[in-house]
């Protein structure tokens, strides 16, 4: 019920980031070729499909990591050409990756206090002395980044090395970290991997209150369908770098070349 | 003598009075504390009663009357706190609800009390409610604490705490006869009144609901108070369910009465380091979390340094020498005192910090039985850990043990202001202010537990000792004989196999029956410990569970048990025969335990009837497959073999000459 309210909200919402024309290929490998869709303001856009259908170098592409050969990105009306993954940070899109990525020796805490490197006015000297400005700076970041621990319910592990995590919580962690940037935009690549049951169940929770409690808009990418359909507002599929369909859970469940893709009809 | 204390101050004779009590008494002392973003925040008296006098008359504009049922759901918070003194200032029945209980347990206690409103204290006890509402056709409200996640619920009776506290303010800055009139509902209470309604989460059949007047829960948590010598300096960290009798009494009555600041942890996860963090003077705790916590501490000594090692082995044995002596003020030797000062300045002292517990004035195990090593461990290691006995139906109190008076396997005196008597089948009854009024709506179960001169049938079998101190043996009826006429005491036997940390949960079969056989839970963290270090694969308890060398040593286990068993000439016959592992952990959610983690054992025995088939036959391993309960409802099953394994008994006599 909440699903249908808030996806008839986002129908008019304006375009975020839009993809237009796609390709990026690594020597004769053609990752993606002539792809384009749109995410709008405050929607959750899944990218899903087989094994090797180009979702994690879209993603790539997103932010910056990856310089697509052909056409052009769009994120809040700007184009780029090319983008550098600190250049797509400071504009505020943020990222998990597949294989968490943590400073894996630091406390949860302070994983998720460097998210909010980017929001520090003061240089590093200023912030090693810990004195007058500094110092009320780094309260008001540790008060939100509190504020994103209390968030995920992860205060009980805020001092523990996040190496010595399990791997659900090490998810929650990373997702923290890019939360604490107060992103526009939020990439998940796989934020169930690897998950049980509830674990899953207690990670969509979290995915769908970010969008709700903070608007943030959310790509994420995800092998489970079942999480895939009951959580996204609109879904891309992508397979052998093609876009296949694009559109509602319910309109690309029935779509018959998915269902090609993921039963592994020869083309 | 209780019921002169209780008259000598008349006025206050209710919880909200006690309130308008303590904010003129204490009003700047801190009444409740909640760890919120990483900070502790306090609430003082006056701040508390400003904020349950805008919430209790938010909710009689919202249309709350006298004799409503209102339903209290969630983690213990302040505000949740704070909802039952509110709610009895109008004069109506708070009724607790166990947080994790599922949807059909829920639905039951919402339906039997006809709760009319519902505090939830989050968006998932907010789901759950929405979810039986449909069952539940009574109520009209769901308030939330915890606003996260449920901003777009459009329904018009959810709102939040803060909402019901602007109806509130509104009406008070309207002027003084919002105030006056809540003043007046107060003064209409007395302490006859019905104060709280109780579920117990009842080992056999369907939940009661203890009916508890102010005088019950006043009284009794006054003398609490007074045998401990408790005053407004306590601090105790409310963390156990608020749907059990335990924490209404001691983080709500002790805390009203006396003026003490309660604190809430966190979260369910960080009571550890909020422990440590507030130091509890106070505390309060069921035999499993001291087990844990040993369980614990053991595990990281094996992984501790060769120095620490052995330096904690050492004071260990110091301690168990000397440690209960000293702490009990008997006399001790000069050598001893000054070994255990330096274990207590190397070892004791930063264990107790590690604990949380480096305050601790008075703390207690009750619920169920602890093992002796156990109660003998944090004793000697000079936390004033005591016993007591208690039941819903008295508001707690039945007994307790008195400072200096302390012996393992009994648990105390009748506490201030409580008769005892045992019946001639050994049963123990007792009498006392704290003695419930009633069963809701169950007048059969009232008349089948409380006697018409007010004695109350406590269902478990006991004696007093030559210090005047009662022995509990087992519930009344469970204490059984085996066919050949020997004594069976399931309990008994069950906690002497629970002592070993690698040993969870013991469910012991022998009432009717050739001989006494046990279904076997081992402790997960324990032995998954010990699997690591003897490079001893696994992939989950199950796995785990099979596993030869698990077995290897649990019949060593076993085989000690019944050692000591053979020693006791009485019951030398119930040694433990056969033995399985069982291949799932018991839980409450499959109706194995309690929501209080007490074992179910009729329950146990017809879900793994099988099980217990194969254990009274010959067959030495049975293949099964149990269906189990996920936390939302969901379900599956686990399937896999069980080994069952023959103890060789040991002669009674043959024992005896071991011993001398």
């Amino acid at each position: 019920m909440n699903a249908t309210a808030r996806k008839k909200a986002n129908e008019n919402a304006e375009t975020m980031l839009s993809v237009e024309h796609v390709s990026l290929s690594f020597g004769g490998v053609k990752a993606i070729r002539n792809v384009s869709f749109d995410i709008r303001k405050g929607e959750i856009r899944a990218i899903i499909g087989p094994n090797g259908a180009g979702k994690t170098s879209m993603l790539n592409v997103i932010n910056g990591f990856y310089h697509p050969q052909e056409g052009t990105i769009t994120f809040k009306g700007e184009k780029r050409s090319d983008m550098r993954p600190h250049i797509a940070a400071t504009q505020g899109i943020a990222r998990t990756f597949q294989n968490v990525a943590l400073f894996k020796g630091m406390t949860t805490l302070d994983n998720i206090m460097s998210g909010r490197t980017l929001r520090m006015k003061r240089n590093m000297f200023w912030q090693a002395l810990y004195f007058g400005p500094a110092r009320r700076e780094e309260l008001e970041h540790r008060e939100y980044v509190e504020e994103v621990i209390d968030f995920l319910e992860i205060q009980h592990i805020r001092r523990q090395p996040v190496g010595k995590l399990p791997y659900g919580l090490q998810k929650r962690v990373e997702l923290g970290r890019a939360l604490a940037m107060e992103p526009d935009l939020l990439l998940l690549d796989e934020p169930m991997a690897g998950m049980n049951l509830e674990e899953k169940e207690d990670m969509s929770r979290f995915v769908i209150d970010v969008s709700e409690e903070f608007g943030t808009t959310v790509a994420l990418i995800e092998h489970d369908m079942g999480v895939v359909m009951d959580l996204s507002d609109r879904v891309v599929v992508l397979d052998h770098g093609v876009l296949i369909a694009d559109g509602t859970p319910d309109e690309v469940q029935s779509n018959q070349d998915v269902i090609d893709a993921y039963l592994g009809i020869s083309h | 003598m209780a019921r002169a204390a209780a008259k000598a101050t008349p006025t206050d004779d209710t919880f909200p009075k006690l309130l308008l009590r303590n904010a003129k008494k204490f009003t700047d002392r801190p009444a409740i504390r909640e760890k919120d973003l990483g900070i502790w925040q306090s609430w003082t008296w006056a701040d508390v009663l400003d904020e349950v006098r805008a919430f209790a008359i938010g909710l009689k504009k919202m249309g709350l009357k006298r004799g409503d049922a209102v339903a209290i759901v969630g983690d213990n918070k302040p505000r949740l706190y704070w909802t039952f003194v509110a709610t009895q200032s109008l004069g109506a029945i708070p009724v607790p609800v166990y947080q994790d209980a599922v949807a059909e347990e829920m639905t039951y206690v919402l339906r039997h009390a006809e709760v009319k409103y519902i505090l939830a204290q989050d968006q998932e006890q907010v789901d759950k409610v929405l979810s039986i509402s449909e069952d539940v056709k009574t109520i009209k409200e769901i308030i939330f604490d915890e606003p996260r996640g449920l901003q777009n619920y459009g329904h018009g009776h959810i709102r939040s705490f803060e909402d019901v506290q602007a109806l509130g303010r509104n009406e008070l800055e309207k002027g003084k006869s919002a105030e006056e009139s809540w003043l007046k509902e107060i003064a209409k209470g007395k302490g006859s009144d019905t104060s709280v309604i109780l579920y117990t989460s009842g080992t056999t059949g369907t939940p009661k609901g203890v009916v508890l007047s102010h005088d019950n829960i006043i009284i009794t948590a006054h003398n609490g108070n007074k045998f401990d010598n408790l005053d407004e300096h306590e601090e105790m960290i409310a963390y156990l369910p608020m749907a059990w009798v335990g924490d209404h009494v001691f983080s709500y009555g002790q805390s009203y009465d006396a003026g003490f600041c309660v604190s809430c942890p966190e979260s369910p996860e960080t009571v550890l380091d909020d422990r440590r963090e507030i130091g509890p003077t106070y505390f309060f705790a069921p035999p499993r979390v001291y087990e844990n916590m040993l369980t614990q501490i053991m595990v990281r000594m094996e992984d501790a340094g060769p120095i620490k090692k052995m330096m904690f082995d050492a004071f260990l044995k110091v301690a168990r020498r000397c440690g209960e002596d000293i702490l009990n003020g008997n006399q001790v030797g000069f050598g001893d005192r000054l070994l255990y000062a330096i274990g207590d300045f190397l070892v004791y002292g930063p264990l107790r910090n590690r604990m949380g517990l480096s305050r601790l004035k008075v703390g207690y195990t009750a619920g169920e039985a602890i093992g002796p090593e156990i109660f003998r461990f944090y004793r000697s290691f000079g936390l004033n850990l005591k016993q007591l006995y208690g039941q819903t139906e008295a508001a707690v109190y039945v007994t307790a043990q008195p400072d200096g008076e302390i012996f393992a396997e009994t648990v105390g005196k009748p506490s201030i202001g409580v008769d005892i008597r045992i019946t001639k089948n050994g049963e123990v009854q007792y009498k006392s202010p704290g003695v419930f009024v009633e069963y809701y709506k169950n007048a059969a179960a009232t008349r089948a537990t409380k006697t018409r001169d007010g004695w109350v049938h406590t269902g478990d079998a006991g004696l007093f000792d030559s210090h005047g101190h009662l022995k509990i043996i087992d519930r009344a009826k469970d204490v059984g004989k085996l066919k050949d006429g020997t004594l069976f005491a399931p309990k008994y036997i069950e906690n002497k196999l629970k002592f070993y940390p690698n040993v969870k949960e013991v469910v012991a079969f022998g009432d009717r029956r050739d001989y006494c056989a046990v279904m076997i839970n081992i402790d997960l963290v324990a032995v998954s410990n010990w699997a690591e270090r003897n490079n001893i694969i696994y992939a989950g308890y199950q796995e785990l569970a099979a596993h030869p060398d698990v077995y290897k040593m649990v019949k060593e286990h076993v085989d000690e048990v019944n050692r000591s068993l053979a020693a006791e000439s009485d019951i030398a016959g119930s040694q433990i025969h056969r033995f399985l592992i069982l291949h799932k952990e018991l839980d409450a959610d499959d109706g194995e335990l309690t929501r209080t983690q007490k074992v179910r054992r009729g329950f146990i025995a017809d879900r793994y009837a099988e099980l217990l088939k194969a254990l009274y036959s010959k067959t030495s391993s049975y293949r099964i497959s149990t269906e189990v309960t996920f936390e939302d409802g969901g379900k599956g099953s686990i399937t896999g073999d069980v080994k069952i394994v023959d103890m060789k008994p040991y002669p009674a006599e043959m024992a005896k000459e071991a011993a001398e």
